[in-house]
């Protein structure tokens, strides 16, 4: 009896094994490498890799630093492509500057001819020599107009001297980083633009990711690594320059309360609590991801207060490597997605889509993760993501890149990842204790992500299908019209690899129309801004910012599909000055430029 | 972790020199009988006990100091499927209820290792991890600590699957941080446990072979030894030392035999790491374990059968 009681259970055992095969199929997608015929037909978009043919040839190069982390040097220097987006010239078309990390190498600045071509003008322009063994390299970019003249300006974070470039009327560039008060050297893996205090300057947020005080040219110790591999506070500090106004800057870290060692590799700005002033989240490595809610300093100035784990996008310890936000139901409320770590049966942080719970609000603001549910939480190793609306349906899709370190592809370092990564403090946070890597990959050549939002439920996977079949490891996602026709065209900043620019080619029928705000009480670039726009019965909420995603910016430029409306009922618009302004029924299908009521 | 059930079942068997008619899940009569134990009066006595209140310890406080578990749901489904399946499994096969403790330590278990975004692998791994004590019975003796199968299995399964499609389930990534802290923590309760258990020498023979075999893998790998003996130091590492690899389950009778068998599982361990298995600890319990099981079984059977032939 019994033994007839062990058969059949046996054969239950058998059945529960045998599930994940049947729990797992058509979970997925149809992949195919070649991009359908009816396409566009079907998903509203696709994209074609053009970069070559425009002119784009840049390919990024990674830094040697100190032969003493020469073990996990693949490891170490696996950072440093960034992309950002202006129109620099004011000429109507959007440029973009890439960086590189390579000592002695250049980072390019692409100005747009308008005629479907990009030339790089950043040597001529001076903003190409910044990578140099004795100030530092290139981490990434960010523009803003910090001197209120019309004309974005950049800022480049790099592991090293920070540097701060006027622009001088699209013309040229001068570097004013000497003048600034910035902090010496900061190994910076991101930064932004804000106006965190409304006072019509714009503030700069910088985020270190290693300690500041290690030049990793010349270490006089190996001991530069995390502490833990969930709950390291030994990494760069964070730093929030408040803009004085002719060119200097004033470093407030301490006293608005920024006082954080978590290692930051993404950071975005909004207002995300309905107060009027930005909010800053940070994506850590190493850690959680933090929330700094923007609140009175009660001396009549503002400050931040953390409450990552209150409102539960800090309450699980990753490796947050982006934040990007997006409407991505259409109900006026920013979604906020942190991307981290998945590789299948080894490790599975998955990324996060946080969700505002409906009824929190400034005070006891709280947030859902509905990656799992909605499709968008297995990304593989996870860098930059962005939302923007690809097929012009009037719902934001998301673009993510990823893959960590692409080398040998029959080795993997995932093993001796896996040695040190569970070791005592003393052990993991010494470089010279970590296995060598050699030439082994570590979530290498993945397939990138395109997600198209289907009603604001669920989103599909179609990258392969709309033309992104190709697997460098990607950092940065920017998204921009480069082509002024009314679609979002997408930039991807590799590792190591070409800068890859894929056009658009959005379904005609669908509509769409854009917004260029221009401040005048408020930071002209207007970033901080928020626009409301009502159409068809819906409403979708966009913010101007000063950089997102990771090493990123989009164009400053916002864009709504609009689906097959014909009309547009309004557009509300909150200025960062506090000031509100409507404008009613604007016309579909072009650009509006909106200057700030003064 | 999975093992701290049969930790305190082995207790009993040392204190009354228990037969291996006691291995078995205790059968308790009545339809209460799977929640009677739980009386209050008996639960601090009962050393049966201490495992599922020092593993729920563990728990409550990994989770509200560092934010262990994703979601306590998900270690909440693992422990209601595990429990069902108990009842359900032990009901059928015993004709009576059985005792749920073990069941318990084995669904808290599964909640705290298995990593995953989707709810269903909770529920599989635990129902998995307790249907393998009811199909692996050798004289009515289960041979893998229940949710070492469990996990174990599901990784194979992972593995077998195109690579794309096994997002579905890791191990732990979350720890308890890589400081000090913890980790004297969990030596000290550790020692203080294990050692009322009478078993602290295995966990002593298991930390001095797993330190002789990383010295052995550094010198034929040429890393470092500091990488090599990393894993050791890390804070879940003390949890698998001990209290997994003193599960009776996966170690034998005898002290001897026991010290042996930790051994063995140090050496197929370090097998496994020179074959760079990410798992290596849970693979070597569930080949090492059943094992020196089946070959105590054997050895019994024939000293039995010796004795029988001696007798007039």
């Amino acid at each position: 009896m019994k033994l007839r009681l062990q058969m059949l259970f046996g054969v239950l055992l058998a059945g529960l094994l045998a599930a994940p095969f049947l729990l797992t199929r058509g979970a997925k997608a149809p992949r195919s490498l070649e991009p359908s015929p009816g396409v566009v037909a079907r998903y509203g978009f696709r994209l074609q890799e053009v970069a070559h043919s425009s002119g784009v040839d840049f390919r990024h190069q990674a830094p040697t630093l100190d032969p003493r982390l020469n073990n996990i040097m693949p490891l170490i220097a696996s950072m440093g492509a960034g992309v950002a987006v202006a129109d620099f010239d004011r000429d109507g078309w959007q440029d973009f500057y890439v960086t590189n990390s390579g000592e002695g190498t250049n980072n390019a600045l692409y100005r747009n001819l308008g005629n479907g071509k990009f030339q790089d003008v950043a040597a001529a322009l001076g903003v190409a020599a910044v990578n140099e063994r004795s100030t530092g390299v290139s981490m990434g970019a960010v523009w803003g107009d910090f001197d209120n003249d019309g004309y974005e300006d950049l800022f480049v974070f790099k592991w090293g001297r920070p540097e701060l470039f006027r622009n001088d009327a699209g013309k040229r560039f001068v570097c004013v980083s000497d003048h600034a008060g910035f902090p010496g050297w900061v190994n910076a893996n991101t930064a932004i633009w804000l106006d965190y205090d409304r006072d019509g300057l714009l503030d700069l947020f910088l985020g270190g990711y290693y300690d500041e005080s290690l030049n990793l040219w010349q270490l006089s110790t190996t001991r530069i690594m995390p502490e833990s591999f969930e709950y390291a506070r030994n990494g760069g500090r964070k730093y929030l320059l408040r803009n004085l106004g002719e060119g200097r800057f004033e470093d407030v870290t301490a006293r608005t309360g920024l006082l954080t060692r978590r290692w930051a590799l993404a950071v975005a700005a909004a207002d995300l609590r309905g107060t009027g002033y930005p909010d800053l989240v940070i994506a850590n490595d190493y850690g959680v991801a933090e929330f700094f809610a923007n609140v009175s300093d009660g001396r009549g100035g503002r400050m931040f207060r953390e409450i990552g784990a209150r409102t539960k996008i800090g309450a699980q310890p990753k490796s947050g490597m982006n934040v990007a936000f997006g409407d991505i139901r259409n109900d006026g409320s920013l979604a906020i997605y942190v991307s981290n770590i998945t590789e299948p049966a080894v490790l599975v942080q998955g990324n996060n889509l946080w969700v505002p719970k409906v009824g929190s609000g400034a005070e006891d603001l709280t947030y859902e993760n509905v990656a799992n549910v909605m499709g968008v939480e297995n990304g593989g190793w996870s860098f930059g993501a962005q939302f923007g609306d690809l097929n012009n349906d009037g719902l934001v899709d998301l673009f993510l890149t990823n893959g960590n370190v692409s080398g040998a592809r029959e080795k993997s370092y995932w093993y001796p990842y896996s040695e040190i990564a569970g070791a005592n403090t003393a052990i993991i946070s010494d470089a010279k204790n970590w296995p060598a890597m050699q030439e082994a990959s570590l979530s290498g050549y993945q397939q990138k992500r395109v997600w198209l939002n289907r009603g604001g439920e669920e989103f599909l996977e179609v990258a392969p299908l709309v033309g992104v079949t190709e697997t460098y490891d990607g950092r940065a996602v920017a998204q921009a019209d480069l082509w002024n026709r009314g679609a979002l065209d997408v930039l991807v900043a590799n590792q190591k690899a070409p800068l890859l620019l894929y056009r658009n080619e959005a379904k005609p029928d669908h509509r769409w129309i854009q917004f260029e705000l221009e401040g005048t009480r408020s930071n002209r670039s207007a970033i901080g801004a928020s626009v409301v726009l009502f159409w068809d019965g819906k409403q979708q909420r966009q913010e101007v910012l000063g950089g997102c995603g990771f090493c990123a910016q989009n164009q400053r430029r916002l864009h709504f599909g609009l689906g097959t409306a014909s009309q547009v009922e309004k557009v509300m618009i909150r200025w960062p000055s506090g000031q509100s302004q409507t404008v009613t029924a604007p016309a579909v299908g072009q650009l509006h430029r909106i200057k700030e009521p003064a | 972790m999975s093992s701290l059930e049969e930790v305190e079942r082995s207790t009993d068997r040392v204190d009354r020199r228990a037969t291996h008619a006691d291995r078995a899940p205790r059968p308790v009569t009545g339809m209460g009988a799977p929640f009677a134990a739980f009386s209050v009066r008996k639960l601090v006595p009962d050393p049966r006990y201490y495992a599922p209140l020092f593993i729920t310890g563990v728990l409550l406080a990994a989770h509200l100091s560092v934010g262990l578990l994703e979601s306590p749901w998900q270690t909440g489904l693992a422990i209601v499927t595990s429990l069902v399946t108990e009842l359900i499994l032990g009901r059928l096969y015993f004709g009576k209820w059985p005792h749920l403790a073990s069941a318990y330590v084995s669904g808290i278990s599964v909640g705290i290792l298995v990593r995953s975004s989707y709810y269903w692998p909770f529920a599989l791994c635990a129902a998995i991890s307790i249907a393998s004590k009811y199909v692996f019975r050798i004289r009515d003796r289960h041979l893998w600590n229940p949710s070492n199968f469990g996990i174990a299995a599901l990784l194979l399964v992972a593995h077998a699957m195109p690579h794309g499609d096994a997002e579905w389930m890791s191990t732990l990534s979350v720890q308890f941080g890589n400081s000090v802290g913890p980790m004297v923590v969990i030596w000290m309760l550790g020692s203080f446990i294990v050692s009322r258990l009478r078993r602290f020498h295995i966990c002593a023979t298991y930390v001095v072979s797993f330190f002789a075999f990383a010295l052995l893998r550094a010198l034929i790998t040429g890393k470092s030894f500091e990488s090599q003996y990393a894993p050791i130091t890390g804070p879940m590492y003390q949890l698998f030392t001990f209290f997994m690899i003193t599960d009776p389950k996966t170690t034998v009778r005898t002290q001897k035999g026991q010290m042996l068998v930790a051994f063995l599982v140090a050496a197929m361990e370090a097998v496994l790491r020179l074959a760079q298995n990410i798992h290596a600890p849970y693979f070597a319990l569930f080949t090492v374990g059943p094992v020196a099981n089946g070959v105590e079984i054997w050895l019994d059977a024939r000293r039995a059968r010796r004795k029988q032939g001696l007798q007039p």
